[in-house]
Order: structure tokens, then C-alpha cells, then sequence
């Protein structure tokens, strides 16, 4: 047997010691939920200011003038969204149908290395992506594609006008290439979850696999997919470093896809060095306060659909 | 001795660890209730029984690892030694000092060498720093185990690399090291074959007369090779798990006395 | 007398017009979702394709060693931009690390009820938040009161970049320690700071390291937030009080210039930061699969 005071003694070590340890593990818990919190904290004061001078106007006018200190972000949110919707149906449609082959049709060879692609286009850095948007993609768009779209299409508004290389149709594509993997992945498990269902009994019914797929998968899938496309549709919102590159950073509303446009997320990023007075830098902080907003309804929204296709499917 | 009968008292004041009047909970609903009886000094007990009886709970509560599972909770004594080791002022990693455990299934720390493995017990409680001091505790437990002259050329390997029998001798020699009072075997043997089941219950035979060992056993015969003592438990209707029947362990097979036990034992059901 | 199906024999039926349109669109259906499939992977290499060969023939190595000259004058470099990028992620790495370790710690072996539900949520909602705003919380916390323009307060947005990402692979992998193990290290009766350092987080070491190489590969890319934080800088500096140049920053100043030769700078730096970047990823991918091999 230890002798009693050993024994004693070390009681009292490890006591004191589990203390640290339990402060620091509620301590590093506390610091966590304290800056998330923290976070919409210091943006709503931050923009205080603005919401003050403004108040609902800041959203609904057009007038974005720094020199006489009037800030509406309308242009931006136009901006924003339309880029934005570009880019979800585009990688919407491209994501779906090549998940779609991914999980049901390609043979496991072909599989793995087109997911593993697909996968690691997320890791590219947004800046990359901006760079070749502006020198690769934009003079192609400019050269051939646009003026094809305009030749076949013109009776459509959106495709009127001059052609610029940097515009919002430069900037819904560039997103779209940016958020086709997060389409993808969640589409993937979502298919796979819903497929384990009902394959085998629809193709006992004498249905091809593409007919299963279309007939039967897809749209018991609907759920999840659309959560996957909210999802991708919340990090394009808030995409900032390859749209301003690319989007021509005018703040104006026009019909046409091929007119530069503003984001607000362009917008902070380009003006906020160069802001002058308190309301200026009120105003941008106030788009970060947006933009927050914004992508906490989006991410929210996302998460339940989701969740309602994954959780029983998991649960089997 | 003390022999028999459920509620003789007689083995509270001579038997090493007692449990008193045990209830254990998880959340609402008890598993085990009411369970008292004595572990003897130097002695191997057996608690046999159906699947499902409490047995494990039963022996998970005597080195307070029942309460770690969430919303789990005891009512009751257990006395080490005649100190009460649920007493407010106790705290639970001192129990399991002197009441170590060996698991049903062998859990070697997976990123250990065998070495720091056997002696991270006394390492992470302050004793055995140096290489020597481990080389000499690990030498000594391991011989206890009957494992030194398998693994003593290989101490640098991970535990994970050897043999299913050879990690639950490890595991036990792990749990030797400190030097407990008691150990616990949680159904020991239940994941090997019968060679390395063999000789685990060689070990125990050699074990048992220098420490007291509790083990929770699946298998009646093992019961009955091993133990001097065995204690028999069932649930009822109501899934909670009583102590019907405890003795020595001759006495318990040829001459149960609860029908039960009798009705258990012959293989009428479990 | 017509044929009845059961008669004729077992195998091929003579295919209907009807049968014939189905199969041909089910493989049109099958042919475009698999170019859908092939168009998305394509996407990576023709995006690194343009890079590394734009990149790579404007790279030199006095591009790695010298830091930026006016335009025009040759023997610039990108060098201030390497080691700033190294110290602002190695300080954002040394804030995150204990702090998401520890949260993973508290939500995989204490955490219960509404608060731990809670934390969770919060490490999701995080994740989704654009890094511009973070860029900006970073600005009001560290560069406003003291009108200074630093590194720290760039590894301070970066570090929180970092935490959802670290947070959920430290949870999940400690939740994937056996309870065999943990109660192993319990039942000794040692402390719970020494079972819980000692023994279930190495045992969970394998994911919480691919946790963090994802985290910097994700965090070495970010160009929104430095640009009111870290600010950039023409010159050395390992002060990190002071306003530091970041590659990621470099390469987007260059390539919004109306300069060539920045043009090509920013191609070349572009080259080194996805490589960095590419090789953390697999490197992750790496640890990952070899801790199932073990």
C-alpha cells in the first residue's frame, strides 16, 4: 500500500490541477460563443451611425454619393443578388446533374477522381479565381460569348447594351465556378441518402436508371438539393475578392447582364481605406452588418432543409 | 467464514469491499437495486448471471465508473477497507487508485508503446519518471501478467500490435501497476479464444492470492473454475437487476440455495 | 393468334418505338449529367493550368527573395509578402488552436443540454459568415482604437476564420475515441486533465491535425480581411504591430493594377499560393488516410 501522506498529497495535485483544466476547457468555450456574439455586437455599433442618418432608406435609395455623405445601398443589394442568382442557377443546374452522375451512374473508377476534383476546386483562394476571371475569362466573355448571346438573343433586355468585359454577367459566372463544389457535395450525400430508398424498388418497376434518377430521386431529393443551392447561394452572397474583381465596381442599375455593377461586399472591400468621415465608414460597416445578417438567415434557412432530408436518412 | 444467505451481515465487518444496500440509476430508471453483499481479501468472486441481470453495472459502480456515463447516479455505500467511497469528501479518481479495472474488451491506449502504456497509470499520477523507474515497474507488473517474456524485446512497440490475448495480460498488468486493492474484471475473457481464455484464468488463479479480484463472468464454468465466491443476480419483470443468491462457490453449484439459482445454474433459461 | 409475353422466349424483346424513345432519352439524360460532372472537374485544371503556366514563366528566383520595386524596375519580389503570409497565419494558428482544441474538448466529452446545442450552432453559423465581415469586427476591435494598421489584427480575423473548421474536426474526433479507451484512462485514476491531454486527445491527434492543416490551407488564401487589417507593405517586416505585406494581398493589389509587369507578378504569386495551398490540402487528405491504415 502508498504511504498516506503520498497518497494525500497527490489528491490535492491532481484537484488543483483538474481546476485549471476545467476553467481553460469552459474558459476556451466561453472566449468562442463571447466573439460570435461579440461579432454582431461591434458591427451594430459600428454602423450606429448609419442607421441613425438613414434609418430604412439606406436600403431602398440609390444615391451612393461619399462627398455629400448620402449612402443608399440599393445598387449593391441589386448588384449582389443578381450576380448571385446567376451564379446559383448556373452551378445549380451544373452541380445537380453532375452529382447526379457521380453518385448514380459513373462507374467507381471514374468517380473518385472527378469528386476529388470537383472537392478540391473549393480549396482554390478566391483572389485565383479572380485573376483568371479578369484576364482568361472576361476578354473571352467580351470577344465571343457575349457578342454571340447578344446576336442570338438581343430581343431580351438583358442581353442589350454595351459590352463590357467586366460585368455582372462576368461576375455570376465566376461565382457559379465558385460554388458548383459546394452544390456538388451536399447534393451528393443528399442523392446517395434518397437513392438507398427507392432505387431498387423503381428499378424493379422496369425503370432505366436515368429514369429513376429523374423520376423518383430528384425529386424526393428536392428538399436537400434546394437546401444545398441556399448554401451555395449564402457563400456567393458573400463573396467578395473575385467579384470585385471582375464585377466593374460602378454602382448603377441597369437591365442588362453585360453592365458593370456593384456588390456589397465590392464596395467595403474598394472604399473602406479610402473613407474619409465617421458616416462613410458608419455606412460600409453597415453593409458588413447586411452582409451578416443576410448570410445568418441564408446559412439558417440552408441548415433545416437540409437537415430534414439527411437526419432520418442517417438515422437508418 | 461467512457463507450463504442473502442478507447475512456478518460480511460487512469482515470482508474487504462491501457493498451496501446499492442502487443505481441511469436517468429515472434503476438497473440494479438494492444489491448488498462482500468481497473477500485475497479472494476471487464471481457475479454470474443472465445477459441483461446488472452484473456489469453491479461492478462498475464499486470503482465509481458508472457515474461517468451521463445522467447516471448511485444510491447506496461502498465501503473499502470500511470507508465509504461515495462520502461526499472522497473524490472518485482516488477510489479508482486503490479499485482498478480491467475491461471485456482489451483497450491498449492506441498511441502508446507497450512501456509507457503499462506504466502511464504511475506516470500520469506523478511516479516513475525516469526511464528506469518505468523499466522497473513494467518489468514487475509484467511478470505478474505472465507477458514480460513475450513483449520484453519489444517494449518500444505499440500495444496495439499484439495479440488479442497478450493486450488483455497487457491491460491487467496496466492495471497492477498502481498497486490497487482490488481489481476488476469486467467479463475478462468474453472476446477471446479458449487459449488465451485458458490462460487468463490461469492468471487469475495466480493473481488471487495476493489480490482481492471481482469478476463479472458470462460463463458459469469459468465461474466455477476460478472463483471462491460467487454471487448470482436477475431482473425481474420490471428489468431491474436484484442479487438472489451469494456464497461460496462449491456450495453455490452443488447446493444453490435459491430456486433460482438452482434453475439458472442446471440451464432451465439464461 | 397473338403471342402472348409469356411465350416468347426468355432474353431480348423486340424493342417498341416506345421502348426505343425511352432508352434514348434516358441516355441523353445519363450523357449530359456526366458532361455536367466532367465540366466541374475540368474547372480545377483548366484554372491551375492558366496559372501554372502564366505563373510559372514570370517566376524567378529573385521573386522569392527580393521584396517589391517600382514598376518597371526588374529584381522585384514577393519575398516581404512570403514571410508576412507565414507570420500572420503562424500567430492566427497560435490563437486558434487552443481555443477551438479546447471548445472541441467541451462539446465532445462535457458538454450537455441547451448550452453545448448552442455552441454548436454557433461554430455552424460562424462558418458561414463572409470573411469581409469578420475583416471588419477585426477592424473595430484592433485597428480603430489604436489607428494602426497591423499584422496581429489580420491574424486576429484569421485565427477567427479558423475556429468553426477546427472546433467541428476537434469534436468529431475525440467523439470517435472509443469509450473503451476513455474509461481505460479513467478507471487508472489519474486526473481528468491527464486523461483527457494525455491519453484521448492523442488518441485523437490524426483529425484534429487534418482539422488544422484545412484551417491554414483556407486561411493562406483570404485576401478580404487584410485589406483594412494587415494593410500591406512595400517593405520588411517582422514587427507584428505594424502593417505587414501578405502575399494573398499582393497578389491582388498587382493584378487590379493597370501595370504588366505587376500583372505578371501577380500571376507568379498566384502560382506560389495555390501550390501552398494544394499542398496543404493533400497533406490533410494524407494524415487522414494513414490514421486509418495504422
Amino acid at each position: 500500500m502508498q504511504s498516506e501522506s503520498h497518497e494525500q498529497l497527490h489528491l490535492r495535485r491532481s484537484r488543483i490541477s483538474d481546476r485549471w483544466f476545467m476553467a481553460g476547457v469552459y474558459g476556451a468555450t466561453g472566449l468562442f460563443v463571447a466573439i460570435v456574439a461579440g461579432l454582431f455586437v461591434e458591427l451594430y455599433a459600428g454602423s450606429s451611425s448609419s442607421i441613425r442618418a438613414f434609418g430604412f432608406n439606406f436600403l431602398t435609395s440609390s444615391h451612393w454619393n461619399p462627398v455629400t455623405n448620402q449612402f443608399g445601398a440599393l445598387p449593391m443589394i441589386y448588384g449582389t443578388v443578381v450576380s448571385s442568382l446567376i451564379a446559383i442557377v448556373l452551378a445549380g443546374f451544373v452541380g445537380v446533374f453532375g452529382a447526379a452522375y457521380l453518385v448514380e451512374f459513373a462507374p467507381r473508377a471514374v468517380a473518385r477522381p472527378l469528386a476529388f476534383l470537383i472537392e478540391l476546386l473549393a480549396a482554390v483562394p478566391s483572389v485565383i479565381f479572380g485573376l483568371w476571371g479578369l484576364f482568361i475569362l472576361a476578354p473571352v466573355l467580351r470577344a465571343n460569348v457575349e457578342p454571340f448571346l447578344q446576336a442570338k438573343f438581343g430581343f431580351l433586355p438583358i442581353f442589350q447594351g454595351f459590352i463590357f468585359g467586366s460585368s455582372l454577367f462576368t461576375a455570376g459566372i465566376v461565382l457559379a465556378i465558385m460554388i458548383v463544389p459546394t452544390v456538388s457535395a451536399i447534393t451528393r450525400d443528399v442523392i446517395a441518402a434518397v437513392a438507398r430508398e427507392h432505387r431498387e424498388a423503381s428499378m424493379a418497376l422496369g425503370a432505366t436508371r436515368w429514369e429513376t434518377m429523374a423520376r423518383v430521386i430528384l425529386p424526393g431529393a428536392t428538399t436537400g438539393i434546394f437546401g444545398a443551392c441556399v448554401l451555395a447561394l449564402g457563400r456567393a452572397l458573400g463573396e467578395t475578392i473575385a467579384t470585385t474583381m471582375v464585377i466593374g465596381n460602378k454602382p448603377a442599375i441597369a437591365a442588362s447582364l453585360f453592365q458593370p455593377a456593384y456588390t456589397l461586399a465590392s464596395v467595403i472591400a474598394n472604399e473602406f481605406t479610402e473613407a474619409t468621415s465617421d458616416l462613410y465608414v458608419s455606412a460600409l460597416i453597415e453593409l458588413g452588418l447586411l452582409l451578416f445578417v443576410v448570410s445568418l438567415a441564408v446559412n439558417g434557412i440552408a441548415r433545416v432543409l437540409t437537415w430534414t432530408v439527411l437526419r432520418p436518412a442517417k438515422a437508418r | 467464514m461467512t457463507v450463504g444467505a442473502r442478507r447475512e451481515p456478518g460480511f460487512m465487518v469482515t470482508a474487504l469491499l462491501v457493498a451496501d444496500k446499492l442502487t443505481a440509476y441511469y436517468g429515472l430508471h434503476p438497473a440494479i437495486a438494492d444489491v448488498s453483499l462482500g468481497f473477500f481479501a485475497k479472494s476471487v468472486t464471481a457475479i454470474i448471471g443472465p445477459s441483461g441481470c446488472g452484473k456489469s453495472t453491479l461492478l462498475r459502480c464499486l470503482n465509481r465508473i458508472h457515474e461517468t456515463v451521463p445522467g447516471a447516479w448511485v444510491q447506496g455505500r461502498v465501503l473499502l477497507d470500511g470507508g465509504d467511497t461515495y462520502s461526499p469528501d472522497v473524490s472518485a479518481a482516488s477510489v479508482r487508485r486503490r479499485i482498478g479495472m480491467v475491461f471485456q474488451r482489451a483497450n491498449p491506449f492506441p498511441t502508446m508503446s507497450i512501456l509507457d502504456d503499462v506504466t502511464s497509470g504511475l506516470r500520469y499520477a506523478g511516479r516513475a519518471r525516469t526511464h528506469a523507474e518505468k523499466l522497473e515497474s513494467a518489468e514487475r507488473v509484467l511478470q505478474l501478467a505472465a507477458l514480460w517474456d513475450e513483449v520484453k524485446d519489444k517494449l518500444e512497440m505499440p500495444g496495439m500490435s499484439l495479440s488479442g490475448g497478450q493486450q488483455q495480460r497487457l491491460c491487467i498488468a496496466r492495471a497492477l501497476a498502481i498497486d490497487p486493492d482490488v481489481l476488476l474484471m469486467d467479463e475478462p475473457t468474453s472476446a477471446l479464444d479458449p487459449l488465451a481464455t485458458a490462460k487468463i484464468e490461469d492468471l487469475i488463479g495466480v493473481l488471487s492470492n495476493d489480490y482481492t479480484i471481482a469478476m463479472v463472468s458470462h460463463n458459469m464454468q469459468q465461474a466455477a473454475r476460478v472463483s471462491n465466491y460467487t454471487a448470482f443476480m436477475l431482473a425481474g419483470a420490471d428489468r431491474i437487476g436484484r442479487l438472489v443468491e451469494f456464497g461460496e462457490t462449491n456450495q453455490m453449484f452443488t447446493r444453490p440455495q435459491e430456486r433460482q439459482t438452482e434453475d439458472y445454474i442446471t440451464g432451465r433459461f439464461g | 393468334m397473338t403471342t402472348t409475353r409469356s411465350q416468347l422466349p426468355f432474353g431480348r424483346r423486340p424493342l417498341t418505338a416506345h421502348m426505343r424513345w425511352r432508352y434514348g432519352w434516358s441516355a441523353v439524360g445519363v450523357i449530359g449529367s456526366g458532361f455536367c460532372a466532367g465540366l466541374a472537374a475540368s474547372l480545377l485544371l483548366l484554372i491551375l493550368g492558366y496559372v501554372a503556366i502564366q505563373g510559372v514563366t514570370a517566376l524567378n528566383p529573385a521573386f522569392l527573395t527580393h521584396v517589391p520595386r517600382p514598376v518597371g524596375v526588374s529584381g522585384a519580389g514577393v519575398a516581404n509578402g512570403i514571410v508576412g503570409t507565414f507570420i500572420v497565419v503562424g500567430i492566427a494558428v497560435a490563437l486558434a488552436t487552443p481555443v477551438g482544441v479546447f471548445t472541441g474538448i467541451y462539446l465532445a466529452l462535457f458538454g450537455r443540454g441547451r448550452f453545448a446545442e448552442t455552441v454548436r450552432f454557433l461554430a455552424d453559423v460562424l462558418s458561414g459568415i463572409p470573411s469581409i465581415a469578420i475583416g471588419l469586427f477585426a477592424y473595430t476591435l484592433f485597428v480603430q482604437p489604436f489607428h494602426h494598421f497591423s499584422a496581429l489584427s489580420a491574424s486576429l480575423a484569421f485565427a477567427i476564420l479558423m475556429l468553426p473548421l477546427i472546433i467541428r474536426t476537434a469534436e468529431e474526433s475525440i467523439a470517435r475515441v472509443p469509450t473503451r479507451v476513455r474509461e481505460g484512462a479513467l478507471a487508472l485514476g489519474i486526473s481528468t486533465y491527464s486523461s483527457t491531454i494525455h491519453i484521448i486527445v492523442p488518441a485523437a491527434r490524426a483529425g484534429i491535425i487534418t482539422g488544422l492543416l484545412l484551417a491554414i490551407a483556407r486561411v493562406t488564401g483570404e485576401t478580404a480581411p487584410l485589406l483594412f487589417t494587415a494593410f500591406g507593405s512595400q517593405f520588411w517586416e517582422l514587427n507584428p504591430t505594424n502593417p505587414m505585406a501578405v502575399l494573398a494581398l499582393q497578389v491582388f493589389t498587382y493584378a487590379i493594377s493597370p501595370y504588366e509587369d505587376w500583372h505578371r507578378q501577380a500571376w507568379a504569386g498566384a502560382f506560389l499560393l495555390i501550390v501552398a495551398v494544394l499542398i496543404l490540402n493533400v497533406s490533410a487528405r494524407l494524415v487522414l488516410r494513414n490514421r486509418f491504415e495504422a
